[in-house]
């Protein structure tokens, strides 16, 4: 039996400790959010933060979590970072097919908290690992300044 | 079981049947006056509220009023794409497949336009899957904006009428003295006004005017149509809610993997079942025969588990024992091979022969020669292949994340045995087509296993089953030659097109050279002519079928021709698509290929890019156009080249003759996104077969473009023409990537003639 913190709830999981935390948020906590992808950490569509940090969720076994909190994009938009990238997201009307946005959504907000003033190269590095296969880097990049911009 | 070899035909017949289909966007049809009144209940309409229906199917555009319309749960069906509740909400069905082309946004605008409904107060809703009601529920070839733009304008209209009627009837007034505006209805002479929702009711009971008496506005009375909207879905997107076919979660869901043989054709003698039944969280494995038919189910091993994680892991442990002795042994190396070689014996038998080109080409002042040539290419969109299914009580019910539901009901009806009218399909969000959902094949196997699993089952293809069993675009080659007259016109144009087939007589599906490229060719002298190589490996529509490719190759060489004659680029294009050449203008009515709207976009994107300016050494603007997807269409590129072959590209231009914009920012984001996707299947994409299988199995090894390398703008303009409207899904798409070519020529003086490019030692610079 583990125990995981995931969104500020504590769940106890009796599941063997080699399974990737993905398929424990997707197919037995229902949180759908966080998407499959490659499985393999090339697409970064299974995003979510792990202590705070951006981490491939389809590599990251749930025994290896440890205490660490996890934060899903079910509950992203209740951190002040979370919340002004969404809201960008929507002005900016990012999203096309909108598979790849949760993870996308996840690394922006990820380089706020570390950076709340990313340039143009600092954008580059955070959201490099997530691919988009509509082809909206675009308005991500500017989803991203302007959130930025509403960053106290 | 048919023989493999006719399988692999019968599954391409179909496939190429259904392009064709896909892609004929109908000339405007009036639709048939009232017909029989009958009762079309749209699923959970009984709740509150009140339920307007129209039906538009078949033969009937039919009011309804509900037998049960006693209480206040009362459903009235008048349209079956609107619902108004008392409230004001106006609930709007779409009817077709969301896959990040934005109708399901686009629809609702369309509809909420004609109904003069306040956009604040709708909410958009995914239909079922109902062709008799709906007609035709597919997304694909950039018709769903054309197919439905009567459609849904008429519904709209349609229910805006008997609004109207309720409240003349009410206030004793004439119907033409009532105007609605923002959900609401006012009669300006007695000063009264009532909203949608304390009318409907009423309305509903209104006789349900004739689709033909309906006077649909004019461009200039629009309020809704052609302004920027935000995504319907957006706050679910990003806040993560389950909308796409992955996220089904149902009560006692089993989980199911499904293995094919790595070369297409492959069929199974065996597996180790004992050892994979054994396996952690695994429930059942079994084999399927299938039909045989690659878009329907190719035999296979399904594995039954508690958990996708457990379907992987067992799938990692399966050794099956392939039947190889059909199955594909084909490489794409060798097809390579064989083009080259046979490239410059232009074939006896032309398929195309206007003029005399021998007397062209006798006559020339300049020729010129080339070899073009492009890789098959995979569609891997970010959502995996996937589809739940549950057979219960003689139904099989179904959530499908497809370009085409309504077209795999049937199919799935043939795989299941059972009648179609035995399947309920609910539609999902779609995590990205891009052509591939076209073909249902991963819904039937879901059918086909759910049938042997007594609980719900979510089937999940990993991303190396998709990549694995795609129906690629189609490599091809092709041979040019070229005349140009003494006047600097192009002459001539001979073409041998080396391509595959299935069935040994006619192109695969997506292999065939797309009729859009002749029109804008217009050499007065024109020869073409096809080698088709055996093909076991499905071949399919992938996102611009056809041109996605064949315009790099065609608008590349037509660069090649206006540098031969020594003209202005721009000058020489603008020259050939306004020539008069009988024999190559649309036999067909409803292609709405124009010179003129042709000649606005080139002139427009020359404009804009600054055409004609000078640039830095190394750097080059190149320009191409298309017409694609009843799109015209013009591209340009500005960019420098270094040492090293690293791209940087400074600015894209796209500019687009659609007709009518209906939601700008939607809009944009087609063209913005179409022009990424090409300029990354540009650079990077490629799928190579060795022995008949695949050798890229993930995103690693088919490095579609990331961030930074993305360029920072890219300028979309709309020349919004008074035609009707057509998709945006695909025309951004073709002229790309002969722009990207011809600006790599201005700024190095190399002719790329090949795709990708990184094949040729280019990259992109961040």
């Amino acid at each position: 039996m583990l125990s995981l913190t995931i969104n500020g709830q504590s769940h106890q999981i009796d599941l063997p400790e080699d399974m990737p935390l993905l398929w424990v948020l997707r197919d037995h906590l229902n949180l759908v959010g966080t998407k499959y992808g490659c499985g393999i950490a090339q697409c970064g569509v299974c995003t979510v933060h792990v202590g705070g940090k951006p981490v491939r969720s389809c590599q990251l076994t749930i025994g290896g979590v440890g205490t660490r909190a996890v934060v899903t994009i079910e509950a992203i938009g209740q951190t002040p970072n979370g919340a002004k990238v969404q809201q960008a997201w929507m002005e900016a009307a990012v999203p096309q097919c909108g598979y790849c946005q949760a993870g996308q959504i996840m690394s922006a907000t990820a380089l706020l908290n570390f950076n709340p003033h990313p340039d143009d190269s600092d954008i580059d590095a955070a959201m490099a690992g997530n691919l988009c296969r509509c082809g909206t880097y675009i308005r991500i990049r500017q989803a991203i300044k302007n959130a930025a911009a509403k960053t106290a | 079981m048919a023989d493999t070899r006719s399988s692999f035909a019968q599954s391409d017949a179909y496939l190429s049947a259904l392009i064709r289909e896909v892609r004929a966007a109908p000339a405007a049809r009036a639709l048939p006056a009232i017909g029989r009144r009958t009762l079309f209940k749209l699923a959970g309409a009984g709740a509150a509220g009140l339920v307007l229906g129209f039906r538009l199917g078949d033969a009937a555009f039919a009011a309804e009023v509900g037998n049960d319309n006693t209480a206040a749960s009362q459903s009235l069906a008048m349209n079956a794409f609107i619902r108004i509740a008392p409230d004001n909400t106006i609930t709007i069905y779409s009817k077709a497949p969301e896959i990040g082309q934005g109708i399901k946004t686009s629809f609702g605008v369309i509809i909420a336009e004609e109904l003069d409904a306040d956009w604040n107060h709708v909410v958009m809703e995914q239909a079922d899957i109902n062709p008799k009601v709906y007609g035709y529920q597919g997304a694909g070839g950039s018709t769903s904006i054309p197919r439905a733009w009567d459609q849904l304008r008429q519904a709209g209209a349609g229910a805006k009428a008997m609004l109207i009627a309720a409240a003349a009837e009410l206030w004793g007034v004439d119907p033409s003295q009532i105007t609605a505006k923002d959900s609401v209805l006012t009669h300006a002479a007695s000063g009264r006004s009532a909203p949608y929702g304390s009318l409907a009711v009423a309305a509903a009971n209104m006789p349900v005017p004739d689709p033909k008496s309906l006077i649909l506005k004019t461009r200039g009375q629009y309020r809704l149509i052609g302004k920027r909207y935000r995504g319907v879905d957006d706050p679910k997107v990003v806040s993560g809610q389950p909308l796409f076919g992955i996220d089904v979660q149902l009560p006692g869901m089993v989980y199911a993997s499904y293995t094919k043989c790595p070369a297409a054709g492959g069929k199974v003698r065996s597996f180790n079942v004992d050892e994979i039944k054994a396996q952690r969280g695994v429930l059942d494995a079994f084999a399927l025969n299938g039909t045989g038919l690659s878009v329907e189910v190719m035999p296979g091993v399904a594995i039954i588990a508690k958990d996708t994680w457990s379907a992987f892991q067992a799938k990692d442990k399966l050794k099956v024992d392939w039947d190889l002795s059909e199955a594909s042994t084909e490489s794409s190396s060798q097809f390579s091979a064989e083009a080259k070689k046979i490239a410059a014996d232009f074939p006896k038998k032309p398929d195309q022969d206007v003029g005399d080109m021998d007397k062209s080409f006798a006559n020339a002042v300049k020729t010129a020669e080339a070899y073009y040539d492009y890789p098959f290419a995979a569609h891997v969109p970010l959502e995996p292949m996937n589809a739940t299914a549950h057979w219960h009580d003689g139904v099989l019910e179904m959530w499908v994340p497809t370009q085409q539901p309504d077209r795999g009901l049937p199919l799935i009806a043939k795989v299941a045995g059972i009648p179609q009218e035995n399947i309920v399909m609910h539609q999902t969000r779609v995590g990205g087509g891009f052509g591939r959902r076209l073909i249902n094949d991963y819904t039937c196997e879901a059918a086909a296993i759910a049938q042997k699993v007594n609980a719900p089952v979510k089937l999940q293809w990993t991303r190396e089953d998709d990549f694995s069993h795609d129906f690629y675009r189609p490599a091809g080659y092709h041979q040019f030659k070229g005349a140009i007259d003494k006047d600097g016109r192009i002459d001539a144009w001979q073409e041998h097109f080396i391509t595959f087939t299935a069935d040994g007589k006619k192109e695969a599906s997506g292999a065939n050279l797309t009729d859009n490229l002749k029109y804008s060719i217009k050499a007065p002298n024109l020869r073409r002519a096809k080698t088709m190589f055996r093909l076991k490996i499905p071949t399919g529509p992938w996102r611009a079928p056809g041109d996605n490719a064949q315009v790099f190759a065609a608008q590349s060489f037509m660069h090649e021709l206006s540098l031969a004659s020594g003209r202005d680029h721009v000058a020489f294009l603008l020259d050939a698509v306004n020539r008069e050449v009988p024999e190559l203008a649309p036999k067909d009515k409803s292609i709405n290929f124009s010179p003129k709207r042709a000649s606005d976009v080139i002139k427009l994107c020359a404009e804009k890019a600054g055409w004609g300016k000078t640039l830095p050494k190394g750097s080059g603007l190149g320009l191409a156009w298309c017409y694609s997807h009843a799109g015209h269409v013009a591209q340009a590129v500005e960019l420098s080249v270094d040492a090293n072959k690293r791209i940087k590209v400074e600015r894209i231009v796209v500019v687009l003759d659609v007709g009518p914009v209906i939601d700008m920012a939607g809009s944009e984001a087609q063209a913005q996104g179409a022009s990424t996707d090409a300029l990354s299947t540009a650079i990077g994409l490629k799928i190579t077969i060795e022995n008949g299988r695949i050798q890229e199995q993930n995103y690693n090894a088919y490095p579609i473009l990331r961030m930074p390398f993305a360029p920072m703008t890219i300028e979309p303009y709309f020349i919004q023409s008074d035609n009707p409207p057509t998709g945006m899904g695909e025309p951004a798409f073709p002229a790309l990537a002969p722009a990207l070519g011809n600006a790599i020529f201005a700024a190095t003086g190399e002719r790329v003639r090949r795709l990708p490019l990184r094949d040729l030692g280019y990259s992109l610079a961040i």
